[in-house]
């Protein structure tokens, strides 16, 4: 039996590792000061525990628009129509930023700095971005979803594209396919599932960054549920709070069933 | 020889389905821009106007958000380590395999859905209302956040392992603390870590807007620039989130493939 005689260092790196992760820790814990916590946090989220129990039920639907079903529907628009819309612009960036080749490739390497840079902006600065455009309200929602979507997506679909099997391409040029026939026989129909389970994915989380833009005014739920939490009427902030948590399970679910078909 | 071509069904011949799909596609996409009333005039100068103005940084800003930049990125530790710490336990409760109970694994992942359904700048605002503004509702919301996420991560983890070494405590007489320490824990603890440090990315990316809404870190400059028109100054904050985002996502990806 051949016993390695490990050198010191490989007898100390764990040790080393772990207290690099401690202090680091230690370094964060350092930073936040854990008191100053408002004297009535109890009373408040005792007021919102009992808002979420007696919900006000009134406020789900009122049949002229300013109730909770249509700002529900408002954000499940904006999520819709920023994720698909954005799919679409998505796939020639995801061409642009796929690496196929080994080593280094100009077009991919410009590809995915551009996707990089769009992907930075946080989806709330885009809305105050083009709020400033096109004015307060859903519009400025949607293009703030659906530029932010093309940055993500692009991202996940040239993955996709890189870890696509060659073998239908290399098939259909040994057979003496052109590129267009290429891309129509053997690409696209190994992608295209690949795309409509990562645009679904990306829908769900959509839907969840939807409900909160309205807080900047980009239309929404989250205009409605700011506009209760800083009046301090918990019973529709209770009712608010329960419309997107079976919203946001509702859309997980029948997503989450069609990808499941999908792969199959 | 007079084999015909099999006749496909009257639907599939026709890609009904496809058609269909297609249609509600179409139908739903218009009833969305219906909805949120896509087409409004762009006033393209506005919008350009602050692009010319986001491309000349003032860098004299810099030194002023390093702070704040450093308070983000604690934020985001502080957060990740408290929500994946409380998730070790609630994971095991909800893994097919450690807990025999249908009733108490189905009530724990149902009560988790529900937590991991509210999104994360969401529970910021609810933090906010109730311990008031500042780094705390911040670190809260990141903590309710990371729980979800490292819950589902881990107790999906722990439902794949080898049932083999369970099996083998459980014969020896261990009982229930000596099989997780022994039995569970080993087998995890690779990809424990690596989802800690996948969470801890997100968490950074997600603490530096939060700060819009009052729960500290460098959200809160943000605001402030963009109400106040500095554009210029903007670009400053969103080019420092930028650093810290990669140079954490580089780190994390180097440990994780070590780890891996």
């Amino acid at each position: 039996m051949i016993t390695r005689k490990r050198s010191l260092y490989q007898h100390i790196r764990p040790y080393l590792v772990v207290t690099l992760a401690m202090v680091i820790i230690a370094w964060a814990f350092s930073g936040i000061q854990f008191t100053g916590i408002k004297d009535s946090a109890g009373q408040i989220l005792g007021a919102i525990l009992s808002g979420l129990c007696h919900p006000d039920w009134s406020f789900v639907y009122s049949g002229h628009g300013e109730d909770l079903t249509s700002a529900l529907l408002e954000t499940l628009a904006i999520a819709f129509l920023g994720t698909i819309v954005s799919a679409i612009i998505a796939v020639p960036f995801a061409f642009w930023a796929a690496k196929v080749t080994k080593g280094f490739s100009l077009r991919s390497t410009t590809g995915k700095l551009i996707l990089t840079i769009i992907r930075v902006f946080p989806e709330l600065v885009l809305a105050i971005m083009f709020i400033k455009a096109v004015g307060p309200g859903a519009f400025a929602g949607v293009l703030a979803m659906g530029v932010h979507s093309i940055g993500m997506m692009g991202k996940l679909f040239s993955e996709g594209i890189e870890n696509l099997n060659r073998g239908p391409e290399e098939a259909v040029i040994a057979a003496g396919g052109s590129r267009i026939d290429t891309l129509n026989w053997a690409t696209l129909p190994a992608m295209v599932p690949e795309f409509i389970n990562y645009t679904l994915y990306r829908f769900e989380i959509a839907v969840r960054s939807a409900s909160i833009l309205g807080i900047v005014g980009a239309g929404g739920v989250g205009a409605p549920l700011i506009f209760a939490l800083s009046t301090r009427w918990w019973s529709r902030v209770g009712i608010i709070l329960i419309g997107i948590i079976v919203m946001v399970t509702v859309i997980d679910w029948v997503s989450g069933a069609i990808r499941q078909n999908l792969l199959k | 020889m007079n084999q015909t071509i099999p006749k496909r069904p009257f639907i599939k011949e026709w890609h009904v389905k496809g058609y269909i799909i297609f249609l509600l596609l179409n139908f739903a996409l218009i009833l969305s821009a219906r909805i949120t009333e896509v087409g409004q005039d762009f006033s393209s100068e506005q919008f350009f106007d602050l692009f010319v103005k986001m491309a000349h940084p003032d860098w004299s800003f810099l030194p002023s958000i390093i702070t704040p930049l450093l308070q983000t990125v604690q934020m985001a530790i502080v957060g990740t380590v408290i929500g994946g710490l409380i998730a070790i336990p609630v994971a095991l409760l909800a893994a097919k395999n450690i807990v025999r109970n249908p009733f108490v694994r189905f009530t724990v992942r149902f009560i988790m859905n529900l937590i991991r359904s509210i999104p994360e700048m969401l529970l910021a605002a609810l933090f906010v209302a109730v311990v008031g503004i500042g780094v705390l509702s911040g670190v809260g919301a990141l903590s309710v956040f990371s729980f979800g996420m490292m819950f589902k991560l881990l107790y999906e983890a722990i439902e794949t392992i080898d049932q083999g070494p369970i099996e083998a405590m459980r014969a020896a007489g261990g009982n229930h603390t000596q099989i997780v320490v022994f039995a569970v824990i080993p087998q995890v603890l690779n990809q424990y870590l690596s989802f800690v440090l996948y969470t801890l990315e997100i968490n950074v990316r997600s603490s530096a807007v939060l700060g819009y809404l009052g729960a500290g870190g460098i959200g809160l400059y943000l605001n402030t620039t963009l109400e106040t028109f500095r554009y210029d100054r903007t670009a400053v904050v969103i080019l420092g989130i930028l650093v810290v985002v990669i140079l954490v996502d580089v780190l994390s990806n180097k440990t994780r493939e070590a780890l891996s």
